[in-house]
């Protein structure tokens, strides 16, 4: 024992201590962060709830007492109606969203099931096909894509923005590794022999098995296409205001100076992301879950 | 024991059923992905208003500046596209990812257990959900320059100035390297949780039992970080870099509403996508070959960094594995020469 000492020293007594120091300088470093990332979202909610004339004079962090008024002035007044519907815009958004959502995850496990129960020729090269396609960026295919929808007649319609959502690569690849891990393919071959169609079997047995991961990419597929505003501002050409989604609404808001009431800006603004972050609160534990496996990345 | 049943079914081929389920997703993908990419490439080789074959005009045009009286003004542009876009990406990453390496580090410390690690991280990855058209808008309002009346950030840093009541305010919007330091601020706060998240899911992976050998050996935190986890976690970072490259060059919500004028995105945060966006969304003149050009060159930027990625995440120790059994076979093959022929 005294030749280890004499090798390595006397033992750190302060080692324990040291630690917790530092865990406590980190733990104040990331209530830092974290009133950093709440600060702005904060402000935007305490604003909403002030007068305009307040909220130009000082700032505060408690709420006032006007959201009333702005609620009146943002849901009456002509003006801002004229730019900033909030009901329009809660139906539009959510008619796109629902339904590429739901195009989303029902294509998605479909093709992955298909790759993944049935032995065909181009099994492999589709799979490799749909993991190359991951790769390519929307912004460098929307020249050719407005220019195929004008020619189409597709533009100020909303299949442009509903119907791609049928072939997403990640869904498909994310769902393809969860079956792998999580159906086995005895459960077809005993469906057949009871006499159940393919597409039964798919609908029945497969889709309520993978509900774990079709509700994780349900609420991402969500999650994007409600906070997508460069697809909707580039086909809705015409941007009629009946087929403006929420997001292009709010950036409406900015775009003209006839609106100088604060509150009544940050009141839109704050119903503009109220559905994300509704959900975010509640489902919160998957979506990290989610983000942890990878390849949800924008 | 095979049932009649079971053996007719194995009879029946079921491949129709293959091509049946993943024909919406071909049919979609080629209608809506890859016809408009191969109609950007035409495009690409058209001229802007009538249509025609013009060869690599385009491309000159905004490479080299090469035509019409305007090609200066497209290629200066482009070019200039091309440097915000880099100025951003960078400006953007670097703080992103020494704050989320480190926090991924701290986080998954095993010695460290700082309380609340789940709440911490929801908090983290909030701004990542927000819609990003709404932050861009939350910040102008945030960052006002107006001197009668700042937004709230100037509230806090400018003076006022009693005589006439105004504010000396700091030109967040206006100003060059202020706009595109809020544009990076925001990039920051929109994606460090996010990068965070992955990191932290790439050390979680690492063999626990390094740490603690290294720990049992009495390795510091420093030393820890710098023999293990760095090593080990490069190949995820580079993937991180690459992709993180790949969406900095799709940059377009933020800089596109971040601007004060109300129809003019601002010279100085002008990105790529948003170049190609005024192209071909220009409601009277659409440049459609320009804009064509532009996404055929920023397709083929990205495709390089693609690859770039994709060499970086391939499984070295497998290739290492694969070449080594290679010489072994080899140094067999000489060895049952020198003995000739004859297998020892």
């Amino acid at each position: 024992m005294s030749n280890m000492k004499a090798t390595y020293g006397e033992p750190k007594d302060n080692y324990t201590a040291s630690l917790k120091m530092k865990s406590y300088i980190l733990l104040g470093w990331m209530i830092i962060l974290t009133i950093i990332c709440l600060l702005p979202i904060y402000i935007l909610i305490v604003n909403a709830t002030r007068e305009s004339t307040a909220i130009a004079n000082s700032l505060s962090f408690l709420p006032g007492g006007n959201l009333g008024k702005n609620i009146d002035k943002l849901f009456k007044d002509v003006n801002y109606n004229t730019v900033y519907n909030v009901w329009i815009g809660y139906r539009n958004s959510f008619f796109i969203t629902g339904f590429s959502t739901v195009f989303t995850v029902f294509f998605s496990a479909m093709t992955a099931y298909g790759i993944h129960v049935y032995d065909f020729k181009i099994k492999e090269i589709s799979y490799t096909v749909i993991l190359l396609v991951m790769m390519v960026p929307m912004q460098v295919t929307s020249a050719g894509f407005v220019a195929f929808m004008l020619k189409l007649g597709l533009t100020d319609t909303y299949w442009p923005l509903t119907l791609p959502a049928i072939a997403a690569p990640a869904v498909v690849y994310f769902m393809r590794s969860y079956m792998k891990s999580s159906f086995p393919l005895d459960i077809v071959e005993a469906a057949r022999i009871d006499g159940c169609t393919e597409f039964r079997t798919f609908v029945s047995i497969a889709i309520p098995m993978m509900k774990p991961a079709i509700a994780v990419q349900a609420i991402f597929a969500f999650i994007a296409s409600w906070n997508n505003f460069y697809t909707p501002n580039m086909i809705l050409i015409s941007s009629k205001f009946d087929q403006k989604t929420l997001p292009m609404m709010a950036s409406a808001i900015q775009a003209s100076d006839k609106f100088t009431d604060y509150g009544a800006i940050y009141l839109a603004l704050t119903l503009s992301i109220l559905p994300i972050v509704i959900i975010y609160v509640a489902l919160s534990r998957f979506i990290i879950a989610g983000v942890a496996l990878g390849g949800v990345k924008e | 024991m095979a049932s009649a049943a079971q053996r007719r079914i194995k009879a029946i081929s079921y491949a129709k059923y293959g091509y049946m389920f993943i024909a919406p997703f071909f049919l979609v993908y080629f209608f809506f992905q890859l016809w408009p990419l191969i109609n950007t490439f035409i495009l690409s080789f058209q001229a802007n208003k009538t249509g025609e074959f013009v060869g690599f005009d385009n491309y000159k045009t905004i490479l080299f500046a090469i035509g019409n009286r305007t090609a200066k003004n497209v290629s200066k542009n482009f070019f200039s596209a091309f440097g915000n876009t880099i100025i951003l990406w960078v400006g953007n990453f670097i703080p992103q990812i020494a704050l989320s390496l480190s926090l991924a580090v701290w986080f998954t410390d095993a010695n460290l257990k700082i309380p609340g690690t789940g709440f911490f991280k929801v908090v983290m990855y909030l701004p990542n959900i927000i819609t990003a058209a709404s932050v861009a808008v939350l910040f102008l309002q945030l960052c006002g320059e107006a001197e009668n009346a700042p937004g709230a950030i100037n509230l806090l840093l400018a003076k006022k100035d009693d005589a006439s009541q105004k504010y000396d305010t700091i030109k967040f919007i206006t100003g060059v390297w202020q706009s595109r330091g809020v544009v990076m601020f925001i990039q920051t706060w929109m994606w460090f949780g996010n990068t965070m998240i992955m990191l932290m899911s790439g050390i979680q992976g690492i063999n626990p039992s390094l740490f603690e050998a290294a720990s049992i050996d009495g390795a510091t935190s420093g030393q820890v970080f710098r023999k293990i986890t760095l090593p080990l976690l490069s190949p995820i970072l580079a993937y991180t870099l690459v992709t993180s490259m790949i969406g900095g060059l799709q940059m377009f919500d933020i800089p596109y509403l971040y601007h004060k004028d109300p129809n003019k995105v601002s010279d100085n945060l002008k990105t790529v996508a948003v170049y190609i966006y005024e192209y071909f969304h220009d409601q009277v003149d659409p440049k459609m070959g320009y804009a064509g050009a532009a996404s055929v060159i920023l397709f083929i930027v990205t495709l390089i960094l693609g690859c770039i990625a994709f060499y970086l995440t391939r499984d070295v120790d497998e290739i290492a594995k694969k070449k080594q059994r290679k010489k072994l076979a080899k140094q067999l093959k000489q060895q049952n020469k020198q003995f000739g022929g004859l297998s020892i």
